[in-house]
């Protein structure tokens, strides 16, 4: 039975409808948002996420995170 | 020394070495074409980079590695923009983990329209940091306590402001940045306030082991000539430093020979 999750992503609110099958992962949620993870940063509550523990970090209502990646800048 | 000194003429930082001695950065240009050509024509190996937020409603957007290859070109990722401690290691951490390495530029700014570093935000970002195992390129104010300090701190290079970023009045400081030099044994690289080829020279004149700039590039009415500007600038610099200037002198030493002249 999907549940749906509420989370801040970069500041915005955004609710999605988490998988069938157990909570969201940081994972599931790039696999959504249609994100290179190659190209992206995730930091989940203030707190890096590295990307070999993209599969096992899983996201709940109420938590926000912020993805990042590389522009141009001096 | 003879002319062969310019094709062995290498810098190296944090054991990484380099031949161009000018770093760009990659903000304000027109769009990515014209960045990726401006870099190209500088014949930078590092260009500055920034770490923002991805626009999630635009997700297939053309990103920066697109066209700036970081397997070619070595990404300094800064923290323009950071005015707390807490705000740069946090950036520089997601920096980090996307690109996966440890050199950095971090610049801890006050508030506008100076931006001018702030030391004390500074000191604490660059502690922690290296304890968590980053390269520091410093970003700092003309002070020669401040760069001894960051220095034995362990940061890998110490990068004095020439004047605001941005701002392109060239170097407002050469003497203080020469003193400022000869204490420092890392490398030594003007960051900020270039505002065009000549700036960059005189700082390769001084001895800077490299200077960093962006806006003298990206603002120029035609950029990607101005980056070949640039990079002539700097070698031209460099050369004169190892060359060594003459003396000034007060008053005239003619140049041809007095004797021998018709009567």
């Amino acid at each position: 039975m999907p549940s749906t999750v509420t989370l801040t992503l970069n500041g915005e609110s955004r609710s999605f409808e988490g998988p069938e099958d157990g909570p969201m992962s940081v994972q599931g949620l790039l696999v959504l948002l249609e994100l290179d993870m190659r190209k992206v940063a995730v930091e989940l509550n203030e707190e890096i996420v590295p990307r070999s523990r993209y599969t096992e970090t899983e996201l709940a209502s109420g938590d926000s995170l912020e993805i990042v990646h590389f522009i141009g800048g001096g | 020394m003879d002319g062969a000194v310019a094709g062995d003429d290498t810098w190296t930082v944090a054991g990484r070495t380099f031949r161009s001695r000018l770093i760009v950065g990659t903000g304000r240009y027109k769009d990515l074409e014209e960045t990726a050509a401006a870099i190209a024509a500088s014949g930078a190996e590092i260009v500055t980079v920034a770490v923002r937020r991805v626009n999630l409603s635009d997700p297939k957007a053309p990103m920066l590695q697109d066209y700036v290859d970081p397997k070619k070109i070595t990404y300094l990722p800064n923290t323009a923009g950071c005015f707390t401690a807490r705000e740069a290691v946090r950036t520089l951490r997601l920096a980090r983990e996307a690109g996966g390495w440890n050199l950095v530029k971090l610049e801890v700014l006050g508030p506008a329209p100076l931006l001018y570093p702030d030391m004390p935000g500074t000191f604490e970002a660059a502690a922690e940091l290296i304890k968590d195992g980053f390269e520091v390129m410093v970003y700092c104010a003309d002070d020669p306590l401040a760069a001894v300090r960051l220095q034995e701190m362990g940061c890998v290079a110490i990068m004095p402001l020439g004047a605001p970023i941005g701002s392109g009045l060239g170097l407002q400081n050469p003497a203080m940045l020469t003193m400022i030099k000869e204490n420092v044994t890392v490398p030594f690289v003007v960051d900020a306030g270039i505002g065009t080829a000549s700036d960059a020279a005189i700082a390769m004149e001084l001895g800077c082991d490299a200077v960093l700039l962006n806006s003298a590039i990206a603002h120029a009415k035609d950029p990607v000539t101005m980056a070949k500007a640039m990079k002539h600038a700097v070698q031209a610099g460099r050369l004169a430093h190892l060359a060594g200037r003459m003396p000034r002198r007060m008053g005239a030493d003619p140049s041809s020979p007095l004797s021998g002249l018709i009567r």
